[in-house]
């Protein structure tokens, strides 16, 4: 390994060290399917040719595909999204009875802090329901290690491993030390070893495997006691110390210089003959850990003294400030000096006070659909339709539960816009006897896990008009291959999926299949209302690709005569972020009524002229900018 | 004390190049030899909303956030982000600023306001403020995706190391892929040098 210290470092994501450290550690097989924080590992990942990588279509397929490599012999490992590992999770509870051929590893990737998620869940609680190891690195640098141990402790106690990231690790750049500059030659590997007692779990094989990861369980928990990835780190200041996993233990570190942490890189099962020892060297000790008290309850139980979710938030991230204010208190002096303190103490009062600017006094900037997304004209139209229930789903398209469309009424998990449209028709009540029921998804989303959904509905005779909005792409994670696209992960020619045909063998009749232009507004809206009258299912398949993704292809922009404009405003209700309103104006109708004017003008260098918009402007004002190609 | 640690927050929208002067900068802190963390926002944050970007170098980096009140320097790519994120700021930081304002759509629906100065509110906080006509240099020079050399190139003047690196590394980045952009790019840097020295 030194021999290659030589190597030039590289600054690179949490996210790009895992790709590293798996490629190193000769890893052969990984999938994943593209979930935020963690898409990025196998988008890096796909760049090292000597591993075999996918885009899976649901997390639990990504691992089912990782565990079959591994029973195969290889190195395998999948990366998800913490709300993935729900869904992948069928899988490993079954599979931690069976053990591992090559090393197993799950990367799972908690959005603490909720940057794009639903909610904010703590991957730790798998360790323990599935009884296999966590890993948990702070940095780049160590999720780069710690990917390589990972795979050597799944193979030394023949177990799936954990490893456990946040978005404070996957989205932050760090200098990573790499080892090695070509991928290792993996000694031969046994290959598949038949053994149905092992690895086909019926009852009868089920129940003996049960006392054996109980027992492998034991093993481990004696290994994390003298594991160096538990460690002691920080200083010496007795009179607080600190327990800590992943990001935290930084946050400590810049908080707190002076404090001792034990750094919990192998967090379960947790080392608690290590922490006994630790907790009688302090005077407090306080575990800090990224979301439930998880540590905070099994050192308890241990009755070892400790203080967590008293003092800290169950939420979020611990940063600095949160860690500061919360344990301002205990710290007493030990309290890390500030620069600012002592240089403008009545200054440094208002700094740490929550956010200067609050929303109340600025404006707030939330995500938008893109300048011309094919979704604008679907939520225009359902925005138009009045007695409507829609049930979303999980994609950029959910965005259109905001303004200006206010067009869907449920978002929960993949999915679920399928199930969800059907029980609202079967359990609604006299007063919505009339409520039509659309359900809206994406193609990826469809196919993660809304397929069986929409065969629920046309098996139990429900009706729904699902809005399949094709953009050939994963389009709110960057817009990631997959069968609508017809690319695989190397943007290589793959299978596209013919989504009326698959419609249609879920049970939708072929004349219910509509397929639309979603700039075509006429024909939209005509399809929403005949489809959502039929008292049958129906599908309404939009063809326009994503406007990020390169099959888009942009037209001249299009621009306002001021002359024409009325001031309407009905082009704002399409909600493009390229349409802007210039002036206002309050005019008095001949009946006395006051009404609000919004003349608007289009930002040319946005705008990518897809004809949406001229489709709700009676007086004819928005028309394509002469002499103006894009470039 | 610990060591100095230099803070850098580059705040703007998704979309105007954040992400990369972010990374510019992140590197040429590297080649001064520093350590460096920088942290990189992805997903939803594309989507025309807010992003943030926080660099942070010295001799050793440990939590990848900036603290709050500690930014030593605030790039912004449009006032009212600056005016957002203008509580980040130490006391004594200085505020970049670029002058061209972004509304939302929902300003644009009538539902919010944008604020009427907001550079002027900033600075009635006691706070420096440099205001540059990045995105005007930038169209100026012919394409108004430079704007972020623009404002590199002026922030070139608070930083602790030479701006003939930076320069260099935003170069570079040009030169293997797109070799046309190299002169436009050094024309634009040139200009946010120039005029993020003045007042």
């Amino acid at each position: 390994m030194e021999q290659h210290s030589h190597l030039e470092p590289l600054f690179i994501s949490g996210n790009a060290a895992i790709a590293r450290g798996a490629w190193e550690a000769g890893c052969r097989v990984a999938a994943a399917y593209p979930g935020t924080p963690s898409t990025e590992i196998m988008e890096y990942t796909s760049r090292y040719k000597e591993i075999y990588s996918e885009w899976s279509m649901n997390e639990k397929v990504s691992l089912e595909v990782a565990i079959g490599a591994s029973l195969a012999g290889s190195r395998a490992f999948c990366a998800m999204k913490h709300v993935g590992l729900n869904v992948a999770s069928d899988a490993l509870l079954s599979q931690t009875l069976i053990g591992v051929g090559g090393g197993l590893v799950i990367v799972v990737a908690d959005d603490v802090g909720l940057s794009s998620s639903q909610n904010e869940q703590d991957s730790r609680f798998w360790g323990r329901f599935a009884h296999v190891p966590v890993l948990e690195p702070c940095d780049s640098q160590e999720s780069f290690t710690m990917m390589q141990q990972a795979f050597e402790l799944s193979e030394a106690f023949n177990t799936p491993v954990i490893l456990r990231l946040t978005t404070r690790i996957c989205h932050v750049k760090g200098i990573v030390r790499p080892q090695r500059d070509s991928y290792p030659t993996v000694t031969p590997l046994t290959g598949f070893v038949k053994d149905v007692k092992q690895k086909v779990m019926t009852p009868a094989h089920a129940r003996f495997r049960i006392p054996w990861m109980f027992e492998r369980e034991a093993l481990l928990r004696d290994h994390s006691e003298v594991s160096e990835l538990n460690r002691l780190v920080g200083g010496d200041d007795r009179r607080v110390g600190f327990i800590a996993s992943g990001p935290a233990v930084l946050h400590i570190m810049e908080s707190f210089p002076d404090a001792p942490i034990l750094q919990l890189g192998l967090s379960y099962p947790p080392p608690l003959g290590k922490i006994r020892d630790f907790a009688a060297t302090v005077a407090t000790l306080v575990v800090v850990e990224e979301v439930e008290p998880l540590l905070e309850q099994e050192i308890k139980a241990a009755g070892i003294a400790v203080k967590g979710k008293e003092l800290l938030p169950r939420q979020g991230e611990l940063a600095p400030p949160v860690l500061r204010r919360a344990l301002r208190s205990l710290m007493g002096e030990v309290a890390m000096p500030d620069v600012a303190t002592a240089s403008a103490p009545v200054v440094r009062e208002q700094r740490v006070a929550p956010p200067v600017v609050s929303q109340a006094v600025l404006f707030p900037r939330p995500p938008t659909m893109c300048v011309a997304c094919p979704h604008l004209g679907i939520y225009y139209c359902l925005a138009h339709i009045r007695n409507t229930t829609i049930s979303g789903d999980i994609g950029c398209y959910t965005l259109g539960a905001g303004e200006p469309w206010n067009a869907l009424d449920t978002c929960i998990c993949m999915g679920a816009s399928m199930g969800v449209a059907l029980g609202l028709d079967k359990g609604r009540t006299a007063a919505d006897k009339d409520k039509k029921i659309f359900a809206v998804i994406g193609d990826s989303t469809f196919m993660h896990m809304g397929m069986q959904g929409l065969l629920d509905i046309t098996y139990n005779r429900g009706n729904v008009t699902v809005l399949l909005l094709d953009n050939r792409a994963v389009g709110m994670t960057g817009g990631q291959d997959n069968p609508a696209s017809g690319r695989d992960i190397h943007g290589q020619p793959a299978l596209q999926i013919d989504f009326r045909k698959l419609c249609e063998a879920l049970g939708v009749r072929s004349e219910r299949i509509v397929e639309v232009n979603p700039y075509e507004l006429p024909t939209l809206f005509k399809a929403l209302r005949d489809e959502s009258k039929q008292p049958e299912p129906s599908v309404i398949i939009t063809n326009q690709p994503c406007v990020l993704i390169d099959h888009y292809g942009p037209k001249p922009p299009l621009t306002v005569v001021d002359e024409k404009c009325t001031g309407c405003g009905n082009c704002l209700d399409v909600g493009c972020p390229a349409i802007a309103v210039v002036r206002r104006e309050t005019v008095t109708k001949p009946n006395g009524q006051e009404k609000q004017l919004a003349f608007v003008t289009i930002d040319s260098q946005a705008c990518t002229g897809c004809d949406l918009c001229p489709g709700t402007c009676a007086p004819d004002a928005i028309v394509p900018l002469q002499g103006v190609s894009r470039g | 004390m610990v060591d100095k640690v230099t803070n850098i927050l580059v705040v703007g929208i998704g979309g105007q190049g954040v992400m990369t002067a972010s990374e510019v900068i992140a590197q040429t802190a590297l080649r001064a030899g520093y350590d460096v963390k920088k942290t990189e926002v992805a997903g939803m944050a594309q989507r025309g909303g807010v992003v943030t970007s926080h660099v942070r170098f010295g001799k050793r980096v440990l939590s990848p956030a900036i603290p709050a009140g500690e930014a030593d320097l605030i790039v912004a790519f449009e006032p009212a982000e600056a005016l957002r994120w203008c509580g980040e700021l130490r006391p004594g930081g200085v505020a970049m600023v670029n002058s061209e304002p972004q509304a939302p759509p929902v300003v644009s629906l009538g539902l919010y306001d944008y604020p009427a100065d907001p550079i002027g509110e900033i600075r009635s906080r006691g706070i420096q403020v440099q205001r540059l006509a990045a995105t005007e240099i930038a169209r100026g020079l012919g394409n108004f995706r430079l704007v972020n050399t623009v404002m590199l190139g002026a922030i070139s003047h608070y930083l602790e190391f030479s701006a003939e690196v930076m320069r260099e590394v935003i170069l570079e980045r040009f030169r293997e892929r797109k070799p046309k952009l190299v002169a436009l790019n050094e024309a634009a840097f040139a200009a946010g040098r120039e005029r993020g020295m003045a007042s």
